[in-house]
């Protein structure tokens, strides 16, 4: 009961601080309503404060932000001799004043001359909700939309006229579209207030929206049986209905976006081993190890930039890049010419012998860098979110590591293609007799070959470290889908590498919401094995006598 | 290679047969374990020649071992096909006898629920699933101890070995089935115990596991088990079958175009192979105690490939001392030198397939004996050398 009654006098004492102001100004400030607040703030008690901020959020004007958050802060103080309000910081012997009028600063005061207006958890509350609906007044649209959609999670119908005038001036589309929805919130929420009709067309205004909060409210009025109105009632299911098809839509599109994602992780870390797998027929099960090493060279790297140039950490990732490439390289070229060379023709001991190295490099890294997860961070630039449409939400991580995984991909498409080791190499998986013949030194372009497919491996390894653990452990999670993803594929063709990525990734995410992640997986696995039945030679098969060798 | 392989090939008995190799492992497995149950229940602790408790499970582990290592000979030495899933028949055969001994429990688990296992009642499960039934019964778990990896074989050999999937596209598959009964194994709702397996095993047939004539009971049908297995082995590679699978191995398509139906036998050996695993399994449990998803692991399944390269691929008796010798070098480095032993398995792998592709029985056991003690050893040499192929011995 106290609580109406003292919404209702607020509701009141706002209607008559806007109906008295008369015409606002371009932004929705009432030209001295904002200094006419000003000095109740010095007046006695809470209640004298609470008044002032009511009448400071009333008033529209942006200078009353600062102020609002000085008092809630506690940095807010008069002087006793005039009653000046001041906002303050402590500096020195006394306070370094601001004037909140100008917002420039005022000079210095001493310590004894102040009075700290006081606040308690009451007007603090206050404060916020005063915040919120002044942010409708800001000449930022962003703040605006913000202000206007903390006020749709936490409808005030006090603040109702606010919002109407708000609206009456607004012309950017985003904020006047918050600003509905906060309105038909409110309108909702206000109860016997507002009448059916009005409800009604709120709830078609929210029928529009996808946020959880309309859905929230829209389920409030069907579980209130306060809600004697059947025609209310009825446009409220309905335009459930219609949220949650659009939500299942927005899931849908969200799926996929993961399943595109997790395609192209399996992308970066499968393109090398199409080249390995793929391209030389080698079988190399320490891959994931390059991917893992290559990991470890961003962490070396970021760690070296903390240390030494810490201004410029932002960098440490393009940096990294050839750095991984180099190392995972290096390593590749020592694998094949101290071990796989020798064992060509012998698929199943190049595997034994691959693994075996692999677990050589899992422990070389537990030793010297220990068994726990390292941390690499991301760069600014590669964190935050984007908003695609409401609801609908990408990592900017996860978008780069898209991109990037694309670009990889075509950045080796074109160095076998017009380069002329990559036609080297093509000549040696198609003939090797024939290219010895023409002079090209087949071992050393079994060598780097090798070596770009390790290296690649690394660049990938950058990638991962930004969205899984780098750990000793981190190639191997990736080892079998990666060889999942070449099968599937088709070996020895890029495309095929790119279709198989994104496929399974994509029927992974989306089997994940019906079967789980785990059930899902499993059933991916079942469904690649059962396709290589049909077609062993994967997705998009080489065809001709070549392949048989 | 055709006939020095084969040089106790006759019309003689097959005990007979077997050669030196084979006769020393027929009599020298069984006596060993019956003097290690002799030296455990017969002799006081206190005499030097007591065998402790925990040797006793050691032993007993590695004879299992021994008889997985077999089974994975059986298929790539003498097949050619590289399973990468034996660890799952093995921890299949586990899981079945985990079954029973969970069964055994009773209602003297935590819960005391006379039942449901414990996990089950911490799940909050109100009735057993419909394939924990039967399990109470040992001899139903030994059927299914070789029915299940048996019919998972027969279905996944069925499907691959049809379609021709062969060499390596076979490795990674049958390790992504690995893979996928690992992920499987590790969800609660499965109802095999989830993460934690099972474990707090109290007795079989009556006996307590813990007790020392169990253990003996156990170490003697394990080394049983593998000689068994060994005999198995022995007649079906030295049968005419035997050349069938060694001529599938060495040229597949030209034994397909003589009219023999390849997949067939491909299956048959895969089936008897994982079946085998399986019992390893089964022995496996009761011995360590403990069943987890654990051995699911895709690497405990390359493990077990080592093994056999390591004795040496192709002569079953080598599979077995592989299996013990790497099981024995990983129990005392993992104790005495935790950070090393990796390495070592890793050079291991290179060094075997390197610069000892014949392991162990293939450098010592010529030495020794004067005998190719190889039954089967890869008869290809490198392609690169095409020469050597076609006038090898």
């Amino acid at each position: 009961m106290i609580q109406i009654c003292q919404r209702a006098i607020r509701l009141l004492l706002l209607l008559a601080a806007i109906l008295a102001a008369g015409p606002f100004s371009a932004n929705g400030a009432r030209a001295g309503a904002f200094e006419d607040a000003l000095p109740v703030l010095t007046g006695k008690g809470f209640a004298a404060v609470g008044e002032a901020v009511d009448a400071l959020a009333a008033s529209g004007d942006p200078r009353a932000i600062p102020v609002l958050e000085a008092l809630s802060d506690g940095d807010l103080y008069y002087r006793e001799s005039d009653k000046a309000v001041f906002l303050a910081r402590k500096g020195g012997e006394g306070y370094l004043l601001t004037d909140p009028g100008t917002g420039e600063a005022a000079g210095t005061g001493a310590r004894g001359d102040f009075q700290k207006i006081k606040t308690n958890n009451r007007l603090r509350v206050k404060i916020r909700t005063a915040l919120g609906a002044l942010g409708l007044f800001s000449p930022d649209p962003q703040v605006r939309i913000a202000a206007a959609r903390s006020l749709f999670m936490d409808p005030d119908p006090a603040l109702l006229p606010l919002v109407d005038d708000a609206l009456s001036k607004d012309d950017d589309p985003g904020a006047r579209e918050a600003l509905d929805l906060a309105r038909a919130a409110i309108l909702i929420k206000a109860g016997e207030a507002s009448t059916p009709a009005d409800k009604v067309a709120a709830i078609r205004i929210l029928s529009q929206s996808t946020s959880q909060g309309a859905r929230a409210l829209l389920g409030g009025i069907l579980l209130d049986d306060g809600e004697g109105s059947e025609e209310v009632r009825q446009a409220a299911g309905k335009a459930l209905q219609q949220i949650e098809t659009r939500l299942s839509r927005l899931a849908f599109v969200e799926n996929v976006f993961q399943g595109i994602s997790l395609g192209s992780v399996l992308l970066l870390a499968a393109i090398g081993l199409a080249i390995t797998f793929g391209v030389m027929g080698v079988i190399n099960m320490a891959h994931g190890e390059m991917v893992m090493l290559g990991a470890y060279a961003t962490y070396l790297v970021q760690e070296t930039f903390r240390l030494h140039a810490p201004e410029a950490l932002g960098w440490s990732l393009p940096i990294a890049l050839p750095f991984a490439f180099l190392v995972a390289g290096a390593v590749g070229i020592a694998m094949e010419r101290g071990v796989i060379r020798f064992l060509y023709g012998r698929p199943l001991e190049t595997l034994l012998a691959t693994w075996g190295i692999s677990l050589v490099l899992q422990q070389l890294v537990r030793t010297i860098f220990g068994p726990t997860n390292r941390e690499v961070s991301s760069p600014d630039w590669m964190s935050g979110t984007i908003e695609v449409t409401s609801g609908l939400l990408f990592t900017t991580n996860r978008l780069w590591i898209i991109a990037f995984a694309l670009i990889v991909l075509f950045a080796l498409m074109a160095v076998l293609r017009y380069t002329a080791f990559g036609l080297q190499m093509r000549a040696v998986t198609q003939n090797r007799r024939m290219a010895n013949a023409m002079g090209i030194r087949s071992g050393w372009v079994d060598a780097f070959t090798f070596g770009l497919g390790s290296g690649i491996a690394g660049i990938a390894g950058v990638a991962l470290s930004q969205i899984d653990n780098v750990s000793p452990n981190l190639g191997q999670s990736y080892i079998i889908d990666s060889f999942l993803v070449v099968v599937f594929g088709g070996v020895g063709n890029l495309w095929g590498t790119l279709v198989g990525a994104m496929s399974l990734g994509i029927v992974n995410k989306l089997l994940e919401p019906y079967s789980g992640a785990v059930l899902g997986k499993i059933l991916v696995l079942i469904a690649v094995i059962m396709f290589i039945q049909k077609r062993p030679k994967g997705l998009f098969a080489l065809k001709g006598r070549a392949v048989e060798n | 290679m055709s006939n020095a392989a084969f040089p106790h090939a006759g019309h003689r008995p097959f005990l007979l047969r077997l050669g030196p190799t084979g006769t020393v492992f027929v009599i020298l497995v069984p006596v060993v374990a019956i003097l290690m149950v002799a030296g455990n229940l017969l002799l006081p602790p206190s005499s030097s020649f007591h065998v402790p408790a925990h040797v006793m499970s050691l032993v007993g582990k590695y004879l299992c071992f021994a008889l997985l290592a077999m089974s994975v000979d059986l298929i790539w030495g003498f097949c050619g096909i590289l399973s990468l899933g034996h660890g799952a028949f093995f921890a299949l055969g586990g899981y079945a006898m985990g079954m029973h001994l969970m069964r055994q429990i009773g209602d003297r688990g935590v819960y005391s629920n006379p039942l449901l296992p414990d996990f089950m009642v911490f799940l909050d499960w109100k009735e057993l699933p419909w394939y924990w039934h039967g399990f109470d019964n040992l001899a139903f778990t030994l059927l299914m101890v070789l029915l299940v990896p048996g019919l998972l074989a027969f279905v996944f050999g069925w499907f691959t070995f049809r379609s021709r999937v062969t060499g390596v596209y076979f490795s990674i598959i049958s390790q992504a089935m690995t893979f996928a009964l690992m992920l499987a194994f590790f969800r609660n709702d499965m109802g095999f115990g989830g993460n934690n397996g099972m474990t707090d095993f109290k007795d079989l047939l009556g006996f307590d596991l813990r007790s020392d004539g169990m253990r003996s009971a156990l170490l003697f049908s394990s080394a049983i088990a593998l000689v068994a297995g060994y005999l198995l082995c022995r007649r079906m590679v030295d049968s005419k079958f035997g050349r069938v699978i060694l001529a599938i191995r060495d040229a597949e398509s030209r034994t397909r175009f003589l009219g023999y139906r390849v997949e067939h036998y491909k299956l048959l050996v895969f089936i008897v192979s994982a079946m085998m695993a399986g019992a390893a399994g089964a022995l496996y449990t009761p011995q360590v105690g403990i069943i987890n998803p654990s051995e699911f692991t895709p690497a405990n399944s390359i493990e077990i490939v080592i093994w056999v390269a390591v004795g040496g691929r192709g002569t079953l008796v080598g599979a077995a001392l592989g299996a013990v010798m790497v099981n024995f070098g990983k129990s005392w480095f993992t104790g005495a030198l935790p950070e090393l032993w990796l390495f070592l398995l890793g050079g291991l792998f290179v060094a075997v397939t390197l610069f000892f592709p014949k392991g162990v029985l293939g450098i010592f056991g010529r030495r020794l004996t004067g005998w190719p003690l190889s039954l089967g050893m890869p008869g290809r040499t490198r392609p690169r050398k095409p020469v050597e192929d076609a006038t090898g011995d």
